[in-house]
């Protein structure tokens, strides 16, 4: 082996590639016993190990047999139609047929490796660039043939060609345009803000029932119920801003971050929008009060104005304020004060804005 | 034993050896563990009064971390006022009497005196503390009764988040997790929804009532009978995590079987 000295002056051993066997690895000999005329340094296997291989080979053919008339036998017997039949169907068609290929890919392998002669290959490398003999004639080839098709000499059929391509070259930029029309304020705002018809304030309802929420009712500390706003509990896009989840807390547990002035004795309602990229955070314990969110581990403590403790999340599940009406049911008194989920371009540090009107 | 004798260097006998003696330790505690069905012959004679009995039991088996009148210690919150739905959730699945003071107290065989007329009886005592929710009655809770179309929708809104799609479970903060719903019986998960074990918050019968409660015990029981049809549901996570595992388990087979094809042997040359 001519490689095992390739770096004798620095005595550097070459990073072993994965998969070959290490440098000190000792050199195994072989009897030539059957040389294919022809063909140089062609090294046959050890007829004995050709023996064992050439076994193997025929039982995992073997197994491709059978596995392969199963797989036909099972398309007859099992027969699709409840969900228990397709079930066993699946597993039959796809076992038997995962099991022939894997057994005729392996046969074939095992026969490649120590059934057939190796022998090793020199392939030279070539240099990439043509000659310049070549490279002269495409050019005079390539002249020609633009002179031949009178591009150059007919003017009016040049510039009609170029005026005819220039739209198809512009419709890719035309098609961005389906990326808009900008949002505008919408992401500032949710169906919160509108009042009812009659100028109502608008009410909460449960989500997947509809019905409101009497704040006499939502009386048991540690409780949360998920909440939409009333009137679009079906507007999935209204709802992809303005869902709710309302907390009822003993109202001594409440600390400063939370705006008291927002709760009902005691309940609390924050924006189901995770305010990193917006998956619905509701994931609740009565015990810490912390709301997690199960993509990121955003964690927000529900009791301190849902503030952020933990995670990627950057500023807290906004504060809805709720109100009541004269039948004692739960309202918002207005909109979130500052947007709903993540980021945006043009939002800014739209809680310090907050702060400066308060 | 001859071939056993001969394969003992074998490569892969290291691994045999291991996944018997993991296979023996862990059928063998599974038989010796104790499974706490006997029923204890001096609870089962005091049928007269539960509530008595009940503090006998509560003094032998809770008093030491919920107080001697349950009004609870350092350890372990009071009872007064948690009712009797409470008591029979954590003690009927086994999560009290606690094993240790982990982040939460998981699920598990019910210790050998806590037959169901013992629950009932520390049921009973505790109930006569300060109230607290009751346990629901038998119709209660049926899951013949009710609408699982409805209670799924109810689920999805208010449960999913914490214990998956079908009730499978899933991680909360700090060690914490919400159990798989699975083992709970439908008595069980109206208990729970009520009272509020553990970290779990509380659904009160005057926002989710009792009617609606049954349409979601409905929907677990029920999604607890579908079949997987492809193959391993995983746990029903979702089709993104099970095709991660199918790319991470599916590619790696991949790479390890080119590294074997592609391996070159070194040979003299001839």
């Amino acid at each position: 082996m001519t490689e095992q000295n390739e770096y004798p002056e620095s005595g550097r051993v070459p990073a072993r590639v994965i998969g070959t066997p290490p440098a000190d690895a000792p050199i195994e000999e072989h009897d030539p016993i059957h040389v294919p005329a022809g063909v140089e340094g062609v090294i046959p296997q050890d007829p004995v190990k050709v023996r064992k291989a050439e076994r193997m080979v025929a039982f995992l053919f073997l197994i491709t047999f059978l596995a392969g008339a199963a797989f036909i036998a099972a398309y007859v017997i099992f027969q699709v139609g409840t969900i228990d039949k397709t079930a066993a169907s699946n597993y039959a068609l796809g076992g038997t047929l995962a099991l022939a290929l894997l057994s005729l890919g392996a046969g074939v392998t095992v026969w490649v490796r120590q059934i057939m002669p190796k022998y090793n290959l020199v392939q030279e490398r070539h240099l990439m660039a043509s000659d310049g003999d070549t490279r002269e004639y495409v050019k005079e080839t390539f002249l020609q043939g633009a002179d031949e098709s009178g591009f150059v000499k007919h003017r009016l059929l040049r510039r009609t060609l170029l005026l005819a391509a220039a739209p198809l070259g512009l419709a890719p930029l035309v098609l961005l345009k389906d990326l808009g029309p900008l949002p505008g304020t919408s992401l500032r705002h949710t169906v919160w803000g509108e009042p009812m018809k009659g100028g109502k304030p608008r009410r909460l309802v449960v989500e997947g029932t509809g019905q409101p929420i009497r704040a006499a009712d939502f009386n048991s500390p540690g409780g949360i119920l998920s909440v939409v706003p009333e009137g679009y509990e079906e507007d999935l896009n209204a709802l992809a801003k303005a869902t709710l989840i309302l907390l009822k807390f003993r109202p001594e547990e409440i600390k400063s971050g939370t705006n008291k002035n927002w709760t009902i004795d005691g309940i609390v309602a924050y924006s189901k929008i995770c305010t990193h990229v917006g998956c619905p955070a509701a994931l609740y314990e009565q015990t810490t009060h912390h709301i997690l969110c199960p993509c990121h581990q955003s964690t927000f403590d529900a009791a301190d104005g849902a503030k952020v403790i933990f995670g990627p999340a950057a500023r807290p599940l906004p504060q809805l304020p709720l109100g009541i009406d004269e039948e004692g049911y739960l309202v918002a008194k207005s909109d979130f004060k500052v947007p709903v989920g993540p980021s945006f371009w043009e939002r800014g540090d739209a809680e310090a804005e907050v702060r400066e009107k308060a | 034993m001859n071939s056993i004798t001969a394969r003992r260097r074998h490569p892969l006998a290291r691994v045999a050896v291991v996944a018997l003696a993991l296979g023996l330790l862990g059928g063998g505690y599974a038989l010796a563990a104790p499974n706490g069905s006997t029923a204890d012959a001096a609870i089962a004679s005091g049928k007269a009064d539960d509530a008595a009995e009940g503090k006998s039991l509560f003094v032998a088996h809770c008093a030491s971390c919920h107080g001697l009148n349950a009004e609870g210690t350092s350890k372990a919150p009071t009872l007064i006022g948690v009712g009797a739905a409470a008591v029979d959730f954590q003690v009927s699945s086994g999560r009290m009497p606690a094993a240790d003071a982990g982040p939460q107290a998981p699920r598990k065989p019910r210790p050998e005196w806590a037959t169901d007329q013992a629950v009932d009886q520390l049921s009973a005592y505790v109930q006569s503390l300060g109230g607290g929710p009751a346990r629901p009655a038998e119709e209660q809770v049926n899951p013949a009764l009710g609408d699982p179309a409805k209670g799924g929708e109810l689920f999805r809104a208010n449960c999913i988040q914490c214990h998956n799609f079908v009730g499978a479970g899933g991680a909360l903060t700090y060690g914490k997790y919400a159990p798989s719903l699975n083992p709970a019986t439908p008595t069980q998960i109206y208990e729970a929804m009520v009272t509020g074990p553990q970290a779990m918050p509380v659904f009160n019968d005057s926002t989710i009532t009792p009617e609606q409660k049954r349409d979601m015990i409905a929907y677990i029981t029920h999604v607890r009978s579908q079949v997987d049809p492809g193959g391993s549901g995983l746990g029903r996570i979702g089709p993104v995590t099970e095709g991660l595992v199918a790319w991470v388990v599916g590619l790696s087979l991949l790479v390890l079987a080119s590294i074997w094809i592609t391996a070159k042997k070194r040979r003299a040359q001839a």
